[in-house]
């Protein structure tokens, strides 16, 4: 009887074996790699409607976290500062800049100016600024070196993963409550005594069950 | 040979003068034959139901769960019970390929194709609901152990979990043990049919298979391999099923016994629905001579014997309730029986404790037409035994003011009644193109396979010389 297949043929079997290997492996590892907030978010640095820059403010003027995002240590979000906390110096500063026409505008017509979220937390995840604040998780730590960035920029992921890592291992994320707006803080050699000490001393138990974050 | 011994011959498991041309053409005919206009209708039918289960489905997803009328406190309804049912029928392929194999019963050839077809197609149905039931469908996967940066990972304490290892697991093998079996029957398809495309299609499957003898003696070690492989599967699914229960602590549900009485009740049901499919399809396609009245006998005993099984798992239930000394499971078995579901379980009874006993009678074993309708009546006694479990445990447990009664939606009952046309569309398309039974191996149980056949022929045959 004649052939019906080449001889090539042979080859599929272990060829398509080889290939879903490869493939399925590839499927997963991409998603891994390529679907993580990881790659897709960190270095998401969108343009104000006011190029305002951190840096200036922050490194140059050494202005502190608290005068704009005070209720950090009272609430559950960092507030965007008011138009009014702006014109608290912009009344009297750079007045006739082009760059802050939206602000003056605002100013005038009572509307809030439209910043652009950069760290956006889902709503399915419950997050309490106060308390990671109030026992000394530096701003630094999750919004990274803000004083150095002329544009806010994502420096974490975010992922829950990240967020498990601290809640798992707090110790070497602590600092003194005294610090945490210290964006230039490194911890001292004896840090380790520190973390323990406040570990001890607040009863840091940092939650890791489902029901903490997703209520 | 000692005289003062006689040995009843047994009765021959292919009836007719058929020898092993006549085998081949009666069987690789069928996918050949032009196609009959019974087969369109029925699948045109099948069709349509399985677009509704479709349809229901996208709207589930759509909408929410909320459009089943489970709520609290009944969790888990039609479609729970659903799953345990179809899986449970799911049970009889492997029991017949396997186990039977391994014993060595020859009349596992003439059904065993049949019977793990409908394996691989009922477990389908099985694994939609599960997969429906968890409402956020597309992250279905989190099910999985894979990397991601959620860092979250499946909770192996959980019965739920073993289930859908369980399950996947005997899928493949089920699915393996099957296309097994069909590689030598695909080849005699290759060599039969006409047409180029379809020679390339079973050719393409027939994986190269010639008939040689290096070639069956591997298959008959893959054959055997999987057989031993699949054999604790057949006491495993169900097992870990029952554990989605029996782990639980809802009275009715934290119960020792449900392990062996989940799987005898999967391999009475599936031995129904076994004979359901092959009561009608061997009157379509004239394949009396090899599924026999003497087949449906014997699995007419083996529904006797496990509906036996059931029965007295039913009884040991009370009997532990009232033994125990635990108050709320006494109440929730009183409550099945007297309670709002009291309708529910004494169908169940009824279904499955009186009607199979019926086949202590050889001559009703033997009755067809009383068969077939008895195997209708055990899958939906087996169908309502889910249904008890599932729900009337949910609807009474410990909290009295927690209390609720589960009525379905039409979107419960179209969805199950759909995922009946997601089977028969998979089976007809089986019947349609695919050898029914097992071609090879039922010639290894006609007795001109026996080596002294010729000899024994007393000069009817000069081959033996």
């Amino acid at each position: 009887m004649a052939q019906i297949f080449p001889e090539w043929v042979n080859s599929i079997p272990k060829r398509l074996q080889l290939a879903t290997i490869i493939i399925i492996t590839g499927i997963i590892f991409g998603f891994w790699y390529f679907g993580s907030p990881e790659y897709l978010e960190v270095g998401y640095a969108p343009n104000q409607p006011i190029p305002y820059s951190h840096k200036f403010h922050v490194a140059e003027l050494g202005m502190d976290c608290q005068y704009c995002h005070g209720s950090a240590w009272k609430s559950a979000v960092a507030a965007i500062p008011s138009t009014e906390t702006c014109m608290t110096c912009h009344e009297y500063v750079a007045v006739d800049s082009e760059a802050l026409q939206p602000l003056h505008d605002s100013w005038e017509t009572g509307m809030p100016i439209e910043w652009v979220r950069v760290h956006d937390v889902p709503d399915h995840a419950y997050f309490n600024h106060s308390i990671h604040v109030n026992v000394g998780i530096g701003c630094a730590t999750c919004h990274g070196r803000v004083d150095r960035m002329e544009v806010v920029m994502k420096t974490e992921s975010m992922s829950m993963g990240w967020c498990l890592d601290c809640h798992n291992n707090p110790a070497p994320h602590l600092r003194p409550v005294e610090e945490v707006t210290n964006m230039a803080w490194e911890p001292p050699q004896d840090h380790y005594q520190f973390a323990q000490m406040v570990i001890e001393k607040r009863n840091i138990d940092a939650p890791v069950y489902c029901n903490a974050c997703h209520r | 040979m000692s005289q003062n011994t006689a040995t009843v011959p047994d009765e021959r498991l292919v009836k007719g003068n058929h020898d092993f041309a006549s085998i081949t053409k009666l069987i690789s005919d069928i996918p050949q034959q032009k196609t009959p206009l019974w087969w369109y209708i029925a699948f045109g039918i099948s069709n349509i139901l399985l677009a509704v289960m479709l349809a229901m489905v996208v709207w589930l997803i759509w909408e929410g769960i909320g459009v089943w009328g489970l709520n609290q406190p009944v969790g888990w309804a039609w479609d729970i019970t659903n799953f345990v049912w179809w899986v449970g029928i799911g049970h009889a392929g492997t029991l017949i390929s396997a186990i039977l194999f391994l014993f060595r019963q020859g009349w596992r050839t003439a059904i065993n194709r049949f019977a793990e077809a409908m394996t691989i197609f009922a477990v389908m149905c099985a694994g939609l609901f599960p997969a429906i039931h968890v409402g956020r469908i597309w992250t279905i996967y989190w099910i999985f152990p894979l990397p991601n940066s959620m860092q979250l990972w499946p909770n192996f304490n959980s019965p739920l979990l073993w289930d859908v290892f369980a399950v996947f697991t005997y899928l493949t093998v089920s699915t393996l043990f099957w296309y097994v079996g069909l590689v030598p029957d695909l080849a005699t398809m290759r060599d039969k049919v006409k047409g180029k495309i379809s020679k390339m299609v079973y050719g393409a499957f027939a994986l190269g298979w010639t008939g040689g003898n290096r070639q069956w003696q591997h298959y008959e070690k893959a054959y055997m391999i999987l057989a031993g492989l699949a054999t604790p599967l057949v006491l495993s699914v169900h097992t870990i099923v029952s554990f989605d229960f029996a782990v639980s602590i809802i009275p009715g549900w934290h119960t020792t016994i449900f392990p062996p009485y989940f799987v005898a009740g999967a391999i009475f049901s599936g031995f129904a629905m076994v004979l359901t499919l092959m009561i009608i399809s061997r009157k379509l396609y004239g394949l009396e001579d090899i599924m026999t009245v003497d087949h449906i006998e014997k699995m007419n005993i083996i529904i006797l014997v496990t509906g036996m099984m059931v029965g007295f798992a039913y009884a040991m239930e009370f009997f532990i309730a009232w033994y125990g000394g635990f108050e709320y499971e006494k109440f929730i078995f009183i409550n099945r029986a007297l309670g709002p579901y009291a309708w529910a379980y004494w169908t169940m009874i009824t279904c499955n404790v009186v009607a199979p006993q019926f086949f202590w009678v050889k001559k009703f074993r033997r009755n067809i037409a009383l068969t077939f309708a008895l195997s209708i009546v055990i899958n939906i006694g087996m169908w309502f035994e889910r249904f008890v479990i599932v729900v009337s445990s949910l609807a009474t447990d410990y909290l009295p003011s927690s209390w609720g009664y589960f009525s379905p939606t039409y979107v419960d009952v179209l969805t199950y009644v759909g995922t009946f046309g997601l089977f028969l569309t998979f089976f007809l398309l089986f019947m349609r193109f695919l050898p029914m039974v097992a071609i090879a191996e039922i010639k290894a149980v006609l007795p001109q396979a026996n080596p002294a056949y010729y000899r024994s022929q007393n000069g009817h045959s000069s081959k033996s010389e």
